[in-house]
């Protein structure tokens, strides 16, 4: 794994989590702010798989890979499909759930690294 | 006199919006977050049990069988929790219950004896392993099942 990229990722995911659970807080739907802010997560997540791509090519190898891979996969996904869930519903639960996704991201984020030596 | 009745029909009736009578949906509010975390919990313990019993099922086969188990009841705990139907409801109300009755035996024995199970499932020790969150989810479920299956409180009819 590109350390840098997994450590950009995990903290910007965090953040996202924190600023989306404080609008939560105070029962903000999902605004345009939010979002552009969730794509630039999204946009390190891909830098990230892009990362992976390269060191796999380059003949390195997680110590799972089918592990490796579902993470993977995860990390991009959780992003559109929690921001999906949470405008369908504008109220202080549905902006949660994009808090929810973030926090996923994070997690994924975490594992990717254990499988990954 | 035609024109109260039928406004008293109209008040006392209410609009329920969709499926059950009476009972709200259970995919809004609180439900919507809910919802979330049993559709992560579903894929995430559907596919690592998959993973395990693909790559290394004769290490650990009950914890692993036990994880795919409780990632099938996850899967069916969201699908009847997104559901507003009476169908969806009892779907969602019986996957709560065997997934507290799930975590709660497994939990139990992990503890009591932990050679049962030599690698993690979602269960063991009451789902350390995933933040206690498989003990909470079910209690939490039933709990917003049986809330939302009374009518909305402003309703003016004692309930």
């Amino acid at each position: 794994m590109v350390r840098v990229i997994a450590v950009a990722v995990a903290v910007a995911a965090l953040l996202l989590a924190a600023w989306v659970f404080l609008l939560a807080w105070r029962s903000r739907p999902i605004g345009r702010a939010v979002l552009a802010g969730a794509g630039v997560v999204e946009a390190l997540i891909l830098a990230q798989v892009i990362g992976a791509i390269a060191l796999v090519a380059r003949g390195e190898r997680a110590d799972e890979p089918l592990t490796f891979v579902l993470y993977l996969i995860a990390s991009v996904v959780a992003l559109p499909l929690g921001a999906w869930w949470a405008v369908g519903e504008r109220s202080r639960s549905g902006t949660a759930v994009l808090g929810v996704a973030a926090l996923v991201v994070a997690v994924m984020v975490q594992r990717l690294q254990q499988t990954w030596s | 006199m035609t024109t109260e009745t039928a406004a008293a029909a109209a008040t006392a009736g209410g609009t329920p919006p969709e499926g059950t009578p009476g009972a709200r949906r259970t995919a809004s509010g609180p439900g919507r977050l809910l919802v979330a975390v049993y559709a992560v919990f579903a894929v995430a313990a559907t596919s690592r049990a998959l993973v395990q019993i693909i790559t290394k099922f004769h290490e650990a086969p009950v914890a692993y069988l036990l994880s795919a188990l409780a990632g099938v009841v996850y899967i069916l705990a969201t699908i009847g929790l997104t559901r507003s139907s009476a169908v969806g409801r009892r779907l969602a109300t019986a996957a709560c219950a065997t997934e507290l009755v799930g975590v709660l035996t497994v939990g139990t024995l992990s503890v009591v004896d932990r050679d049962l199970f030599p690698d993690e499932a979602v269960w063991s020790v009451y789902g350390q392993g995933y933040f206690f969150l498989p003990v909470v989810l079910p209690a939490l479920g039933l709990w917003w099942l049986r809330r939302t299956a009374r009518p909305t409180p402003p309703a003016g009819r004692p309930a």
